[in-house]
């Protein structure tokens, strides 16, 4: 094999073109971030955003609609940006340092603090803020509208990738609508008609919307009458009745690939990196530990926070700090022992790792209800782990690491191996779901496009090779290996519970009673 | 503790050595000269387009042989000396084996074209091959054109490989219609058409007289038989079928035909010696299957079956209904039982095919019993557990018509054309 890369396939001059219009955009970007103080805010924002959404319409109408349908990955392992070449560390490097500034040091991207007036990036986003909420922007406010941005002109640029895919086009519409409405536009329409709600992104579930359950939350939504009520409801009915019935039916599919926001961005403007997910058996196993980790972390920081508020005023309601635990305990022992009683079999020796974590998971609530008091658990201020959980998780893991280094890691590394919710419907999908990746008999070669294209670092192949379904925790059922499968072996399905599971070592096509034979041992 | 020695790292070598590790504990080796580790070679193809790379192509980690224990030595082999059971290589050394697996596979064919060796000639099978390739056309201004000399689907897959890298493509055909020995009509037709959709200067009908060599040695041109037109380009790849990497067991003591002879077991003609894949030759083809098959899955079940010989339990080698698929450009194929070129005594064909161009399929069945034979389709997925079913059931045509949505296997929310096949078979059957 030669020592260099082969060239990427040069792109076309109306692609230059294209690229240079979107490059303009970025650039009045970057001077607002660097003070430009422009004269006409309203019409620079515009020209910015306008600019990089027709740059990227136009380069993907170059890059598709001018050959046949089809697959289009030729020489994604060749250009730089998504093959962990230069230019894949320089953007990389970019988009970490971006999502520093945002969480910890918001002053430099103009934060005008103490009542001041926004400077820089954020006060190029006040005009639009201001005609959607009648407030000055935040750096939230310009980090959702960029993210939002970002996930319809790429959107657009997904759909016509695969044009001859409808399921990756509706898909796609989905996290596009999902974005623009559930977490753009209702959030900012709930506050012009009451301001002192909390931000509320409706599709967005405990524990990844782990702020949710946080003291001003909780009070902002009670504080606020009927619909506060009914909102908080409504968050706890789609954990623990929406979301078990959806997953169910559908697998984990229908949030992270069809609504989530996370996932919406990893699909849209990071499929250009889902090809640099590891594939490796250890990649797998730090994956296991890692999320399943988070998830408990989630759950105690959740208790504990919820635990320390509910001490404050005793009488005045009806939910106390003992009926809480003994709540919370109830529930994780019923979810334990119903996935004991039903599957024990399928779990294998990762039983033995469940029942350690649950029981674990118990002690520490039952030291802290008997240790805690209402400032501390676990001698430790109550809301110093909600505050770690915060910025470990919530901006250093899913930020920083999950979206800064998509070019490095691929575009899923937070939802594989960070994210508590994904964790949660992985497990309800592994054991209670219809939902599988059917391999079709034995016509699989081997040729590996599936493991390849999966940005969860699934080993599709080992699967696919051996007839076996896919059916893990992890799969977001974007789809894109059967996309890619060039034998039309793999196929996304929701079916009955009953063979779903099917290891079968001899494949379809040979003698019968070899099959059999094998497959009994 | 027994030895097993398997020579060749391919799919069916592969599949033999892990499971006679299953079912053992016995010494295995596998020799190969072509890779380190074993890799799918389908996948070579994506490697060139960038859609993969090189390490993607392995479906093991390389720390699984060792854990596996399943020895790796690379090395030549020279000779067999099957009365003392040694290997001979060409580096020097033997190796003793107990018992011998020959898995050597395929090499492209090569028909004595004047200029069939020259630098820039080449086949696409190898890995050393794709290494050429990417050395001689590593883009379209080093390589201005290519031409493909024999249509199949090595053939196809070449031109698919050169146009990701908007190298021009000339692509010889010595039959009337693309691979229309094995596709009907109708199929190979819109082949044709998609090939040229595809900017794929499509030459049927048309003959390699010989490849004319530059002053270095490396390929210049190439001459048209028919017409006699030269055709400037600087890489020229033969891709004329395949046929059995056997030359190095020529002068041994096993029996060889066009591959390495082997009965129903798998066994040579020496005690202790069996080949599979696509150099073992049965002496006659299995339930309609030609003595040698050269497909992926073939070998995997032969190294499968001859496992379970070798670990005791003496097997026949018996493969199921036929089935196969490729890929032509953006066109998927799969077939399930047996759709000939052109229907055979007694055997009809009804044909459908969608106006866009893309979509087809093929449906053979008896027309004194009316049972199904067999489907080809194209630009549509299908269930093979369906149609295996179907077959075993020697279901008739007609329902087989009414079911086929039952066996539809295409992405969900993808149109579905089975309502359209049938009333096209049905009005079919009235015309009749």
């Amino acid at each position: 094999m030669s020592l260099a890369k082969p060239d990427a396939v040069d792109i076309t001059n109306k692609q230059k073109v294209a690229l240079a219009t979107g490059i303009v955009g970025l650039f009045i970007l970057t001077l607002a971030l660097f003070n430009t103080d422009f004269p006409n805010k309203g019409l620079f924002l515009t020209l910015a955003l306008g600019l990089i959404s027709i740059g990227t319409v136009i380069y993907s109408r170059e890059a598709y609609l001018t050959k046949l349908e089809g697959i289009k990955n030729d020489g994604v392992w060749f250009k730089s940006i998504s093959s962990r070449g230069i230019w894949g560390w320089i953007v990389g490097i970019i988009l970490t340092s971006f999502y520093i500034v945002l969480y910890f040091f918001p002053k430099y991207l103009g934060l005008g603090t103490n009542g001041a007036e926004n400077t820089g990036l954020i006060s190029l986003f006040d005009p639009l803020s201001k005609l959607l909420s009648g407030r000055p922007a935040s750096q939230w406010f310009v980090y959702g509208t960029l993210y939002t941005l970002a996930i319809l002109a790429f959107g657009y640029k997904f759909i016509l990738k695969y044009r001859h895919n409808r399921y990756q086009q509706i898909r796609t519409v989905s996290v596009m609508f999902f974005q623009l409405g559930f977490a753009f536009l209702i959030p900012e329409f709930m506050y012009v008609m009451n301001n002192d709600l909390p931000y509320y992104d409706l599709k967005s579930m405990w524990p990844l919307n782990y702020y949710i359950f946080d003291e001003w939350s909780v009070n902002g939504f009670l504080s606020n009458g009927n619909v506060g009520l009914a909102l908080i409801l409504f968050g706890i009915i789609t954990i623990f009745v929406i979301s078990p019935i959806l997953t169910y039916k559908f697998g984990k599919r229908w949030y992270c690939s069809w609504v989530c926001g996370c996932g919406g961005l990893a699909e849209t403007i990071g499929d250009p990196f889902r090809q640099l997910s590891s594939k490796k058996m250890s990649a797998w196993k730090l994956e296991r530990w890692l999320i399943h980790t988070v998830l408990v972390f989630s759950v105690v920081m959740t208790t504990a926070m919820v635990y320390t508020y509910l001490g404050y005023d005793k009488n005045d309601f009806w939910l106390t700090r003992g009926l809480f635990i003994a709540l919370v305990i109830g529930f994780l022992t019923l979810v334990f022992a119903c996935v004991m009683f039903f599957k024990r079999k399928e779990l294998g020796k990762d039983a033995k790792y469940g029942a350690i974590g649950f029981f674990m998971v118990i002690a520490v609530l039952l030291i802290m209800h008997f240790t805690g008091t209402t400032n501390h658990v676990f001698y430790i201020k109550g809301n110093a782990l909600r505050s770690a959980y915060g910025l470990y998780i919530g901006s250093i893991f899913s930020g920083v690491i999950g979206t800064g280094f998509y070019p490095i890691l691929g575009s899923r590394s937070w939802c594989r191996f960070g994210c508590p919710m994904a964790a949660i419907l992985g497990f309800q999908q592994r054991l209670f779901s219809k939902f599988r990746i059917t391999t079709n008999g034995g016509q699989c070669i081997s040729c590996g496009n599936c493991s390849n294209s999966c940005e969860m670092g699934i080993d599709v192949r080992h699967y696919a090779q051996k007839g076996e379904n896919i059916v893990r925790s992890s799969c977001v059922g974007c789809g894109i290996c059967s996309a890619v499968c060039p034998r039309g072996v793999l196929k996304l399905e929701n079916d009955g519970m009953e063979g779903r599971i099917n290891p079968t070592e001899i494949l379809l096509g040979n003698d019968v009673d070899l099959m059999d034979l094998v497959n009994k041992k | 503790m027994e030895h097993i020695v398997i020579i060749g790292n391919g799919i069916s070598g592969v599949t033999a050595a892990r499971h006679i590790r299953k079912l053992s504990d016995k010494k295995i080796t596998i020799i190969s000269t072509e890779t380190d580790y074993f890799f799918s070679r389908t996948a070579l193809m994506y490697v060139y387009m960038g859609h993969m790379k090189f390490e993607h192509t392995q479906p093991y980690e390389n720390w699984f042989w060792k854990k596996n224990r399943i020895e790796l030595k690379k090395g030549y082999v020279k000779s067999i000396e099957t009365k003392n059971k040694t290997l001979h290589f060409a580096e020097g050394d033997t190796l003793q084996y107990d018992k011998l697996i020959i898995a050597t596979g395929s090499k492209p064919n090569k028909f004595g074209w004047p200029g069939q060796d020259l630098d820039g000639v080449m086949g696409m099978y190898h890995k050393q091959d794709l290494d050429n390739l990417e050395k001689y056309a590593p883009n379209n201004k080093v390589c201005k054109r290519a031409v493909i000399v024999g249509g199949g689907l090595i053939g196809i897959e070449l031109a698919e490989m050169l146009n990701s890298r908007n190298i021009p493509v000339t692509f010889l055909v010595r039959e009337a219609s693309f691979w229309n020995g094995v596709l009907p009509k109708g199929e190979s037709e819109m082949i044709n058409r998609h090939i040229k959709n595809h900017h794929i200067d499509l030459r049927l009908s048309t003959n390699l007289k010989e490849i004319v060599s530059d002053e270095h040695g490396k390929v210049k041109s190439i001459i048209i038989q028919e017409t006699g037109e030269e055709i400037a380009c600087d890489v020229v790849g033969l891709t004329a079928g395949v046929s059995p990497n056997i030359n190095f067991i020529k002068d041994s003591s096993i029996e060889t035909g066009k591959g390495v002879k082997v009965n129903r077991y798998l066994e040579t003609n020496i005690p202790d010696v069996y080949a599979i894949g696509d150099c073992a030759e049965q002496h006659e083809g299995i339930n309609g299957r030609r003595p040698i098959e050269a497909i992926w899955y073939t070998g995997r079940m032969m190294g499968e079956t001859l496992a379970q010989t070798i670990c005791g339990n003496r097997m026949q080698y018996n493969p199921g209904h036929w089935f196969n698929s490729a890929k032509f450009l953006d066109i998927e194929y799969q077939t399930y039982g047996w759709v000939f070129s052109k229907p055979k005594e007694n055997e009809v064909h009804f044909h459908w095919k969608h106006e866009d161009n893309t979509k087809c399929i093929t449906v053979c069945y008896n027309k004194n019993t009316n049972e199904f034979l067999g489907i080809n389709t194209f630009g549509i997925r299908m269930r093979h557990e369906t149609f295996d079913t179907w077959l075993t059931e020697k279901r008739d045509v007609d329902y087989v018509m009414n079911n086929l949505p039952e066996a539809n296997f295409d992405p969900e929310f993808y149109s579905h054309y089975e309502a359209d096949i049938l009333s096209a078979y049905n009005q079919k059957l009235q015309i009749v």
